[in-house]
């Protein structure tokens, strides 16, 4: 699973017992790594927010972290719908959240919005029936 | 001001996290949307919620708040207790709504 400051961690659909795992261990990594507090809040957000985004609409994926002299790079794919229109995906408030997810206080169409505040660069693709992928690029 | 001054002041009552009752309270949030709370939440503050699922862990761990207090009196579920006991955060229970109890705290951290 490690080699360096590379890190792949797995995520899986429908498992809201498990949100934030990935996120509470990224924060922890980067802590020791010694990047500032400022700096991994913004990543342990965007982390957080895609894990729970797989876990509510996608049937599995990863979250990658690797950790350059530069950069925090974030790179989530899941396995899943995907999303059919990016840009409506984008604006806050939007979401195909079911009653469900909504009754936990997830899907309240700011996900997105938050992993794009919370990155220096923010990519994002999408094919329909197959998956998602972000790509998410924080500035150490 | 630590969260063992606000159980006190507003007779809330301690479901875990007993043993860190002494965490600086340095603010409040209020808000039962996690992505929301994620987003505008700082480290220290308190937050106030109905939301008593054990997802509420994590997000207060992220964001290192002092402790969580679930209003109306809903009571946590058996997952979020254990949860935020091994994590070390305060949970918190009041009768209170969230606007009475966030006004409350308001007015004890600006006096």
């Amino acid at each position: 699973m490690t080699q360096g400051h590379n890190y792949v961690f797995p995520v899986e659909g429908e498992r809201f017992d498990e949100a934030g795992k990935v996120s509470v261990q990224v924060k922890q990594i980067l802590k020791k790594i010694g990047i500032p507090d400022a700096v991994l809040r913004r990543a342990a957000i965007a982390i957080y927010e895609s894990e729970v985004n797989i876990i509510s609409y996608a049937i599995h994926g990863t979250a990658s972290l690797q950790v350059t002299d530069d950069h925090i790079l974030i790179d989530i794919q899941d396995v899943g719908p995907g999303i059919t229109d990016i840009e409506q995906a984008m604006e806050q408030g939007y979401s195909t959240a079911n009653d469900h997810i909504r009754a936990m206080g997830f899907g309240a169409g700011m996900g997105l919005f938050n992993i794009k505040n919370c990155s220096d660069i923010f990519e994002m693709s999408s094919e329909e029936g197959k998956g998602t992928h972000l790509k998410i690029t924080i500035n150490r | 001001m630590n969260v063992a001054f606000l159980v006190e002041k507003l007779g809330l009552k301690v479901r875990c996290g007993g043993d860190r009752l002494d965490r600086e309270v340095s603010g409040g949030y209020a808000g039962d949307l996690l992505s929301n709370v994620m987003a505008g939440s700082k480290s220290g503050d308190v937050w106030v919620t109905c939301q008593a699922h054990q997802n509420i862990v994590a997000v207060s761990v992220l964001k290192e708040h002092s402790g969580i207090i679930l209003t109306q009196g809903r009571e946590p579920d058996k997952e979020t207790i254990q949860r935020a006991s091994q994590e070390g955060i305060p949970l918190l229970v009041t009768e209170l709504s969230g606007f009475e109890i966030a006004g409350r705290i308001y007015g004890l951290l600006h006096p």
